[in-house]
Protein backbone atom coordinates (compact mmCIF):
# COMPACT_ATOMS: atom_id res chain seq x y z
CA UNK A 1 0.00 0.00 0.00
CA UNK A 2 3.01 2.29 1.09
CA UNK A 3 4.67 1.57 -2.31
CA UNK A 4 1.71 2.61 -4.50
CA UNK A 5 1.03 5.73 -2.66
CA UNK A 6 4.91 6.18 -2.91
CA UNK A 7 4.07 5.84 -7.11
CA UNK A 8 0.86 8.38 -6.54
CA UNK A 9 2.80 11.20 -5.36
CA UNK A 10 6.14 10.96 -7.10
CA UNK A 11 3.49 11.32 -10.42
CA UNK A 12 1.11 13.94 -8.79
CA UNK A 13 4.99 15.78 -8.20
CA UNK A 14 6.08 15.60 -11.49
CA UNK A 15 2.53 16.41 -13.38
CA UNK A 16 2.85 19.58 -10.99
CA UNK A 17 6.26 20.78 -12.50
CA UNK A 18 6.13 19.67 -15.98
CA UNK A 19 5.71 22.92 -17.92
CA UNK A 20 5.52 22.56 -21.76
CA UNK A 21 4.64 18.80 -22.02
CA UNK A 22 6.80 16.45 -24.43
CA UNK A 23 10.72 16.42 -24.70
CA UNK A 24 10.78 19.32 -22.04
CA UNK A 25 9.35 16.94 -19.66
CA UNK A 26 12.73 14.67 -19.94
CA UNK A 27 14.85 16.18 -17.89
CA UNK A 28 12.74 16.41 -14.67
CA UNK A 29 12.16 12.73 -15.38
CA UNK A 30 15.45 11.85 -15.06
CA UNK A 31 16.14 13.96 -11.99
CA UNK A 32 13.40 12.57 -10.28
CA UNK A 33 13.22 8.68 -11.72
CA UNK A 34 16.48 7.87 -12.46
CA UNK A 35 19.01 10.47 -10.24
CA UNK A 36 16.41 10.82 -7.12
CA UNK A 37 14.48 7.24 -7.46
CA UNK A 38 16.65 4.83 -9.04
CA UNK A 39 13.32 3.93 -10.78
CA UNK A 40 14.42 3.40 -13.99
CA UNK A 41 17.43 4.18 -16.40
CA UNK A 42 17.95 7.04 -18.77
CA UNK A 43 17.99 4.71 -21.37
CA UNK A 44 14.67 3.11 -20.61
CA UNK A 45 13.34 6.83 -19.92
CA UNK A 46 14.49 7.48 -23.67
CA UNK A 47 13.20 4.41 -25.15
CA UNK A 48 9.66 5.00 -23.42
CA UNK A 49 9.82 8.81 -24.78
CA UNK A 50 10.51 7.71 -28.41
CA UNK A 51 7.60 5.02 -28.08
CA UNK A 52 5.28 7.64 -26.66
CA UNK A 53 6.15 9.70 -29.20
CA UNK A 54 4.40 6.85 -31.84
CA UNK A 55 1.26 5.74 -29.80
CA UNK A 56 -1.69 7.57 -28.94
CA UNK A 57 -2.36 10.01 -26.08
CA UNK A 58 0.19 12.52 -24.69
CA UNK A 59 3.51 11.30 -24.26
CA UNK A 60 3.40 12.32 -20.45
CA UNK A 61 1.00 9.77 -20.10
CA UNK A 62 2.40 6.78 -21.56
CA UNK A 63 5.88 7.18 -20.04
CA UNK A 64 3.95 7.34 -16.39
CA UNK A 65 1.90 4.05 -17.46
CA UNK A 66 4.86 2.77 -18.91
CA UNK A 67 7.11 3.28 -15.23
CA UNK A 68 4.42 2.54 -13.02
CA UNK A 69 3.70 -0.83 -14.79
CA UNK A 70 7.50 -1.74 -14.73
CA UNK A 71 6.85 -0.98 -10.60
CA UNK A 72 4.10 -2.53 -9.55
CA UNK A 73 2.17 -3.76 -12.59
CA UNK A 74 -1.33 -2.66 -13.74
CA UNK A 75 -2.14 -1.00 -10.28
CA UNK A 76 1.40 0.64 -10.31
CA UNK A 77 0.26 1.48 -13.51
CA UNK A 78 -3.13 3.51 -13.01
CA UNK A 79 -1.40 4.87 -9.72
CA UNK A 80 1.38 6.61 -11.91
CA UNK A 81 -1.62 7.79 -14.27
CA UNK A 82 -4.12 9.20 -12.11
CA UNK A 83 -0.95 10.78 -9.70
CA UNK A 84 0.02 12.54 -12.72
CA UNK A 85 -3.31 13.72 -14.20
CA UNK A 86 -4.27 15.30 -10.56
CA UNK A 87 -1.95 18.37 -10.84
CA UNK A 88 -3.05 19.77 -14.31
CA UNK A 89 -6.75 18.91 -13.36
CA UNK A 90 -7.06 20.68 -10.57
CA UNK A 91 -5.51 23.84 -11.71
CA UNK A 92 -7.63 24.30 -15.10
CA UNK A 93 -10.56 23.64 -12.64
CA UNK A 94 -9.61 26.66 -10.90
CA UNK A 95 -8.07 28.75 -14.32
CA UNK A 96 -12.19 27.51 -15.79
CA UNK A 97 -13.99 29.22 -12.82
CA UNK A 98 -11.70 32.28 -13.25
CA UNK A 99 -12.31 32.11 -16.64
CA UNK A 100 -16.25 31.63 -16.55
CA UNK A 101 -16.28 34.83 -14.12
CA UNK A 102 -13.77 36.95 -15.53
CA UNK A 103 -13.66 36.46 -19.46
CA UNK A 104 -15.59 39.48 -20.47
CA UNK A 105 -13.48 41.62 -18.85
CA UNK A 106 -11.96 44.46 -21.46
CA UNK A 107 -8.15 43.69 -19.61
CA UNK A 108 -8.38 39.87 -19.56
CA UNK A 109 -10.19 39.85 -23.38
CA UNK A 110 -6.93 42.39 -24.84
CA UNK A 111 -4.38 39.98 -23.17
CA UNK A 112 -6.35 36.93 -24.65
CA UNK A 113 -5.75 38.20 -27.70
CA UNK A 114 -2.70 39.07 -27.63
CA UNK A 115 -2.08 35.35 -25.97
CA UNK A 116 -3.28 34.28 -29.42
CA UNK A 117 -0.93 35.70 -31.41
CA UNK A 118 1.59 34.34 -29.50
CA UNK A 119 -0.08 30.72 -29.69
CA UNK A 120 -0.04 31.04 -33.45
CA UNK A 121 3.14 31.10 -33.43
CA UNK A 122 4.19 29.06 -31.11
CA UNK A 123 2.49 26.38 -33.67
CA UNK A 124 4.73 26.96 -36.58
CA UNK A 125 7.47 26.43 -33.83
CA UNK A 126 6.13 23.69 -33.03
CA UNK A 127 5.67 22.44 -36.79
CA UNK A 128 9.24 23.06 -37.92
CA UNK A 129 10.27 21.95 -34.80
CA UNK A 130 8.93 18.54 -35.75
CA UNK A 131 9.06 18.85 -39.94
CA UNK A 132 12.52 17.16 -40.25
CA UNK A 133 11.84 13.87 -38.45
CA UNK A 134 8.25 13.62 -39.93
CA UNK A 135 8.52 14.65 -43.20
CA UNK A 136 11.54 12.76 -44.31
CA UNK A 137 11.44 12.47 -47.83
CA UNK A 138 8.82 13.76 -51.17
CA UNK A 139 6.30 10.48 -50.96
CA UNK A 140 5.70 11.87 -47.14
CA UNK A 141 5.37 15.19 -48.27
CA UNK A 142 3.01 14.40 -50.34
CA UNK A 143 1.17 12.68 -48.00
CA UNK A 144 1.38 15.77 -44.98
CA UNK A 145 0.22 17.70 -48.01
CA UNK A 146 -2.73 15.10 -48.96
CA UNK A 147 -3.69 15.29 -45.08
CA UNK A 148 -3.59 18.96 -45.19
CA UNK A 149 -5.81 19.44 -48.03
CA UNK A 150 -8.44 17.35 -46.84
CA UNK A 151 -8.04 18.32 -43.19
CA UNK A 152 -8.02 22.07 -43.74
CA UNK A 153 -10.63 22.30 -46.56
CA UNK A 154 -12.56 19.60 -45.36
CA UNK A 155 -15.47 22.39 -45.47
CA UNK A 156 -15.63 22.62 -48.95
CA UNK A 157 -15.84 19.00 -49.99
CA UNK A 158 -18.73 17.23 -50.24
CA UNK A 159 -17.71 14.82 -47.25
CA UNK A 160 -15.37 15.95 -44.43
CA UNK A 161 -13.24 13.22 -43.30
CA UNK A 162 -13.45 12.86 -40.07
CA UNK A 163 -9.61 13.33 -38.60
CA UNK A 164 -9.59 9.60 -36.87
CA UNK A 165 -10.29 7.86 -40.13
CA UNK A 166 -7.52 10.42 -40.98
CA UNK A 167 -5.62 8.89 -38.84
CA UNK A 168 -6.09 5.71 -39.58
CA UNK A 169 -5.67 6.31 -43.28
CA UNK A 170 -1.97 7.62 -42.80
CA UNK A 171 -0.83 4.75 -41.00
CA UNK A 172 -1.99 2.36 -44.03
CA UNK A 173 -0.17 4.35 -46.73
CA UNK A 174 2.47 3.98 -44.28
CA UNK A 175 2.93 0.57 -44.40
CA UNK A 176 1.65 0.43 -47.84
CA UNK A 177 4.51 3.05 -49.02
CA UNK A 178 6.95 1.20 -47.12
CA UNK A 179 6.06 -2.60 -48.02
CA UNK A 180 9.06 -2.71 -50.19
CA UNK A 181 11.54 -2.00 -47.41
CA UNK A 182 9.33 -4.37 -45.29
CA UNK A 183 9.66 -7.44 -47.81
CA UNK A 184 13.77 -6.50 -48.16
CA UNK A 185 13.81 -6.80 -44.16
CA UNK A 186 11.49 -10.03 -44.52
CA UNK A 187 14.15 -11.62 -46.30
CA UNK A 188 17.14 -10.87 -44.09
CA UNK A 189 15.11 -12.26 -41.46
CA UNK A 190 14.85 -14.98 -43.54
CA UNK A 191 18.18 -15.55 -44.07
CA UNK A 192 19.57 -14.50 -40.43
CA UNK A 193 16.99 -17.05 -38.98
CA UNK A 194 18.38 -20.01 -39.88
CA UNK A 195 21.48 -18.87 -37.70
CA UNK A 196 20.14 -17.30 -34.97
CA UNK A 197 17.71 -19.76 -34.56
CA UNK A 198 15.23 -18.82 -31.72
CA UNK A 199 16.79 -15.60 -30.68
CA UNK A 200 14.89 -13.74 -32.69
CA UNK B 1 -26.39 11.49 -21.24
CA UNK B 2 -23.92 14.42 -21.78
CA UNK B 3 -21.30 12.61 -19.34
CA UNK B 4 -21.35 9.65 -21.79
CA UNK B 5 -21.02 11.97 -24.76
CA UNK B 6 -18.56 13.47 -23.16
CA UNK B 7 -16.42 10.12 -21.64
CA UNK B 8 -16.73 9.40 -25.52
CA UNK B 9 -15.91 11.93 -27.28
CA UNK B 10 -12.46 12.55 -25.20
CA UNK B 11 -11.95 8.77 -25.48
CA UNK B 12 -11.65 9.27 -28.96
CA UNK B 13 -9.72 11.97 -28.80
CA UNK B 14 -7.15 10.24 -26.49
CA UNK B 15 -7.38 6.92 -28.73
CA UNK B 16 -6.45 8.98 -32.16
CA UNK B 17 -3.97 11.57 -31.30
CA UNK B 18 -0.55 10.01 -31.82
CA UNK B 19 2.58 12.15 -31.37
CA UNK B 20 1.21 13.62 -28.06
CA UNK B 21 0.07 17.21 -27.08
CA UNK B 22 -0.76 19.05 -30.09
CA UNK B 23 -1.65 16.64 -31.97
CA UNK B 24 -5.09 16.42 -29.73
CA UNK B 25 -5.77 19.37 -31.75
CA UNK B 26 -7.25 18.52 -34.52
CA UNK B 27 -9.81 16.56 -32.51
CA UNK B 28 -10.81 19.59 -30.60
CA UNK B 29 -11.42 21.44 -33.59
CA UNK B 30 -13.44 18.86 -34.70
CA UNK B 31 -15.56 18.53 -31.21
CA UNK B 32 -15.90 21.67 -30.97
CA UNK B 33 -17.66 22.33 -34.45
CA UNK B 34 -19.48 18.99 -33.75
CA UNK B 35 -20.89 19.76 -30.10
CA UNK B 36 -20.37 23.34 -29.16
CA UNK B 37 -19.03 23.01 -25.67
CA UNK B 38 -16.52 24.96 -26.18
CA UNK B 39 -15.36 27.70 -28.96
CA UNK B 40 -12.33 28.09 -31.56
CA UNK B 41 -11.30 31.12 -29.01
CA UNK B 42 -11.75 28.70 -25.98
CA UNK B 43 -9.04 26.51 -27.90
CA UNK B 44 -7.11 29.28 -28.44
CA UNK B 45 -6.48 30.22 -25.11
CA UNK B 46 -6.11 26.75 -23.81
CA UNK B 47 -3.13 26.24 -26.00
CA UNK B 48 -1.98 29.67 -24.25
CA UNK B 49 -3.19 28.28 -20.59
CA UNK B 50 -1.39 24.84 -21.56
CA UNK B 51 1.63 26.16 -22.94
CA UNK B 52 1.84 28.16 -19.25
CA UNK B 53 0.58 25.49 -16.42
CA UNK B 54 1.76 21.93 -16.02
CA UNK B 55 0.02 19.28 -17.98
CA UNK B 56 -0.69 19.07 -21.74
CA UNK B 57 -3.30 20.31 -23.99
CA UNK B 58 -5.67 17.02 -24.26
CA UNK B 59 -5.62 16.97 -20.59
CA UNK B 60 -6.40 20.86 -20.08
CA UNK B 61 -9.03 20.90 -22.53
CA UNK B 62 -11.05 17.40 -21.44
CA UNK B 63 -10.81 19.13 -17.80
CA UNK B 64 -11.74 22.26 -19.01
CA UNK B 65 -14.63 21.08 -21.45
CA UNK B 66 -15.74 18.95 -19.32
CA UNK B 67 -15.65 21.11 -16.26
CA UNK B 68 -18.01 23.82 -18.16
CA UNK B 69 -20.25 20.81 -19.56
CA UNK B 70 -20.81 19.03 -16.24
CA UNK B 71 -19.24 20.59 -13.48
CA UNK B 72 -16.60 18.66 -11.52
CA UNK B 73 -17.66 14.94 -12.25
CA UNK B 74 -17.52 16.22 -15.85
CA UNK B 75 -14.29 17.45 -15.47
CA UNK B 76 -12.88 14.00 -13.88
CA UNK B 77 -14.56 12.01 -16.03
CA UNK B 78 -13.57 14.01 -19.63
CA UNK B 79 -10.06 13.49 -18.61
CA UNK B 80 -9.85 10.09 -17.37
CA UNK B 81 -11.52 9.89 -21.03
CA UNK B 82 -8.97 10.94 -22.30
CA UNK B 83 -6.06 8.81 -20.31
CA UNK B 84 -7.91 5.72 -20.67
CA UNK B 85 -6.70 4.75 -24.42
CA UNK B 86 -3.41 5.46 -24.10
CA UNK B 87 -2.85 3.45 -20.50
CA UNK B 88 -4.47 0.46 -22.27
CA UNK B 89 -2.32 0.99 -24.65
CA UNK B 90 0.79 1.12 -22.77
CA UNK B 91 -0.26 -1.96 -20.76
CA UNK B 92 -0.49 -3.62 -23.80
CA UNK B 93 3.04 -2.24 -25.44
CA UNK B 94 4.73 -2.93 -22.49
CA UNK B 95 4.33 -6.74 -22.38
CA UNK B 96 5.79 -6.76 -25.86
CA UNK B 97 8.37 -3.80 -25.51
CA UNK B 98 10.78 -5.41 -27.68
CA UNK B 99 8.80 -6.83 -30.53
CA UNK B 100 6.99 -3.90 -31.07
CA UNK B 101 10.30 -1.33 -31.37
CA UNK B 102 11.52 -3.48 -34.25
CA UNK B 103 8.65 -4.31 -36.17
CA UNK B 104 8.87 -2.92 -39.62
CA UNK B 105 5.08 -2.81 -39.90
CA UNK B 106 5.21 -0.45 -36.34
CA UNK B 107 7.77 1.67 -38.24
CA UNK B 108 5.89 1.96 -41.56
CA UNK B 109 2.55 2.80 -40.02
CA UNK B 110 4.70 5.62 -38.33
CA UNK B 111 6.10 6.39 -41.57
CA UNK B 112 2.61 7.68 -42.44
CA UNK B 113 1.16 8.69 -39.18
CA UNK B 114 4.02 11.22 -38.51
CA UNK B 115 3.26 13.64 -41.51
CA UNK B 116 -0.11 13.18 -41.48
CA UNK B 117 -0.12 14.54 -37.59
CA UNK B 118 1.80 17.42 -38.05
CA UNK B 119 -0.28 18.08 -41.33
CA UNK B 120 -3.15 18.24 -38.97
CA UNK B 121 -1.22 20.38 -36.76
CA UNK B 122 -0.32 22.59 -39.48
CA UNK B 123 -4.33 22.97 -39.91
CA UNK B 124 -5.17 23.84 -36.42
CA UNK B 125 -2.22 26.48 -36.39
CA UNK B 126 -4.79 27.78 -39.56
CA UNK B 127 -7.20 28.06 -37.10
CA UNK B 128 -6.16 30.02 -34.02
CA UNK B 129 -4.61 32.38 -36.84
CA UNK B 130 -8.28 32.56 -38.11
CA UNK B 131 -9.42 34.07 -34.45
CA UNK B 132 -5.64 35.68 -33.58
CA UNK B 133 -4.24 37.42 -37.15
CA UNK B 134 -7.15 38.07 -39.27
CA UNK B 135 -10.93 39.54 -39.08
CA UNK B 136 -12.99 36.94 -40.98
CA UNK B 137 -15.88 39.16 -40.62
CA UNK B 138 -14.85 41.90 -43.03
CA UNK B 139 -13.39 39.58 -45.06
CA UNK B 140 -16.98 38.23 -45.41
CA UNK B 141 -18.64 41.52 -46.08
CA UNK B 142 -15.90 41.87 -48.96
CA UNK B 143 -13.33 44.19 -46.82
CA UNK B 144 -10.21 42.38 -48.41
CA UNK B 145 -8.06 45.71 -46.73
CA UNK B 146 -9.30 45.08 -43.48
CA UNK B 147 -9.04 41.19 -43.75
CA UNK B 148 -5.71 41.36 -42.29
CA UNK B 149 -5.54 42.64 -39.04
CA UNK B 150 -1.76 44.88 -39.51
CA UNK B 151 -0.56 45.42 -35.24
CA UNK B 152 -1.33 41.15 -34.55
CA UNK B 153 0.76 40.21 -37.59
CA UNK B 154 3.72 42.18 -36.77
CA UNK B 155 3.80 40.98 -33.63
CA UNK B 156 3.54 37.48 -34.88
CA UNK B 157 6.69 38.39 -36.77
CA UNK B 158 8.86 39.95 -33.93
CA UNK B 159 7.79 36.80 -31.85
CA UNK B 160 8.46 34.19 -34.44
CA UNK B 161 12.24 36.07 -34.63
CA UNK B 162 12.08 36.54 -31.15
CA UNK B 163 11.60 32.72 -29.97
CA UNK B 164 14.02 31.67 -32.78
CA UNK B 165 17.04 33.93 -31.12
CA UNK B 166 16.21 33.55 -27.48
CA UNK B 167 15.89 30.52 -26.24
CA UNK B 168 13.67 31.45 -23.64
CA UNK B 169 10.93 29.26 -22.25
CA UNK B 170 7.24 29.65 -23.99
CA UNK B 171 5.52 31.08 -20.77
CA UNK B 172 7.70 34.14 -20.84
CA UNK B 173 6.81 34.51 -24.15
CA UNK B 174 3.32 34.35 -23.46
CA UNK B 175 3.04 36.67 -20.65
CA UNK B 176 4.91 39.30 -22.46
CA UNK B 177 2.33 38.73 -25.48
CA UNK B 178 -0.71 39.09 -22.65
CA UNK B 179 0.95 42.54 -21.98
CA UNK B 180 1.08 43.82 -25.12
CA UNK B 181 -2.12 42.57 -25.43
CA UNK B 182 -3.58 44.92 -22.94
CA UNK B 183 -1.20 47.98 -23.58
CA UNK B 184 -2.57 47.58 -27.33
CA UNK B 185 -5.75 46.65 -26.57
CA UNK B 186 -5.88 44.20 -29.06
Amino acid sequence: MQEYLDIYLTFARIGCITFGGGYAMLPILERELTVKRNWTTMDDLRDYFSIGQCTPGIIALNVSTFIGEKRKGIPGALCATTGFLTGPVIIILIIASFLQNFAEEPLVRHAFAGIRVCVCVLIVQAVLRLWKSSVVDLRALILYLIVFILHAFGGLMPVKIPAAVLVLMAGAAGILLSMQRIRATGKNNGKNSGKEGSAS
Amino acid sequence: MTILRLMYEFFKTGLFSVGGGLATLPFLYEMSDKTGWFSHADIADMIAVSESTPGAIGINMSTYAGFKTAGIPGALLASLSLAAPSVIVILIIAAFLNRFRNNPYVEGAFYGLRPASIAMITAAGINVAKVALVNTAAYAAGDLVGFFLPIPILMAVILFIAMRKLKWSPVVFIALSAVVGVILKL
